[in-house]
């Protein structure tokens, strides 16, 4: 699955004014809420449902990169955006490191397949260390959406 | 210390698939062994103890896989793997139907 069927380019955060974990996934979660991808009525139940999953592992899986994510029955397809924070922030990360990149991921309940399928993308994306240091050096959404193009394209991963 | 080879196939058999959380209990199992393990599928062959290997192999329920694992210890990493695939992942089961994972 293409980020283009899932990232929500009008909710890419390329300056994360959050310092902490909780907040963070705050400010992602409304960032999509605000770009009307997730209902406000339920915004704090989706944000509770991933702050839960962060307490049985952190989805900081190391090199300043987390995947916060869930399923969550409010979405109807794979729900996704990106944040960054130039600074870090502390994520109980699987390295101890600070995460400068989030994807963050909403997925339904009842299509795992397409979880995985956006989880794969994802991950195949992320083992390329040009696409990520693109990332984290963005300074705009056009620019994170630049290259989120790019590697659609297949421009990073071969 | 003698390098042993142990293979088997699996088969994916939770209804989520290899998604994050299942995929981190692997590598976790995985990391507890000296051995090289690796995860075949089709004809992609990644580091079993790379969570983000894992999840780049998009594993469903109902997919075969491979294991080799290569080292000293490679029985007994092998049959620990072996165990936790074909249980389902049990220490995900209580989590996943409430928050999903």
């Amino acid at each position: 699955m293409k980020f283009c069927n899932f990232v929500k380019s009008d909710a890419i955060k390329v300056d994360l004014i959050a310092k902490d974990k909780e907040s963070v996934i705050r400010e992602l979660v409304g960032s999509l809420t605000a770009s009307g991808q997730l209902k406000s009525d339920e915004q704090e139940n989706i944000i509770q449902a991933i702050l839960k999953r962060e307490e049985l592992g952190s989805t900081g899986i190391g090199r300043g990169i987390a995947v916060p994510h869930t399923k969550h029955p409010s979405v109807t397809e794979p729900i996704g955006t990106i944040g960054i924070s130039p600074d870090g922030v502390e994520f109980q990360s699987l390295d101890g490191e600070k995460v400068q990149l989030f994807f963050m991921l909403i997925s339904p309940p009842d299509r795992p397949g397409d979880h995985l399928r956006a989880l794969e993308n994802i991950s195949k994306q992320l083992q390329d260390d040009v696409f990520c240091r693109f990332l984290k050096q963005s300074k705009t959404a056009e620019d994170v959406k630049q290259i989120l193009e790019e590697a659609d394209n297949n421009q990073f991963v071969s | 210390m003698s390098e042993t080879k142990q293979c088997a196939t699996l088969v994916i058999n939770n209804p989520q698939g290899l998604h994050m959380r299942p995929a981190y209990l692997f590598a976790e199992m995985a990391a507890k062994y000296a051995s090289r393990v690796e995860v075949i599928k089709d004809d992609i062959r990644i580091d079993g103890k790379s969570v983000l290997s894992i999840l780049t192999l998009g594993a469903a329920q109902g997919t075969e896989v491979a294991l080799e694992v290569t080292g000293p210890d490679a029985p007994d990493a092998l049959s620990a793997l072996v165990q936790l695939v074909s249980a389902g992942f049990p220490s995900e089961k209580d989590s996943e139907s409430e928050v999903g994972t």
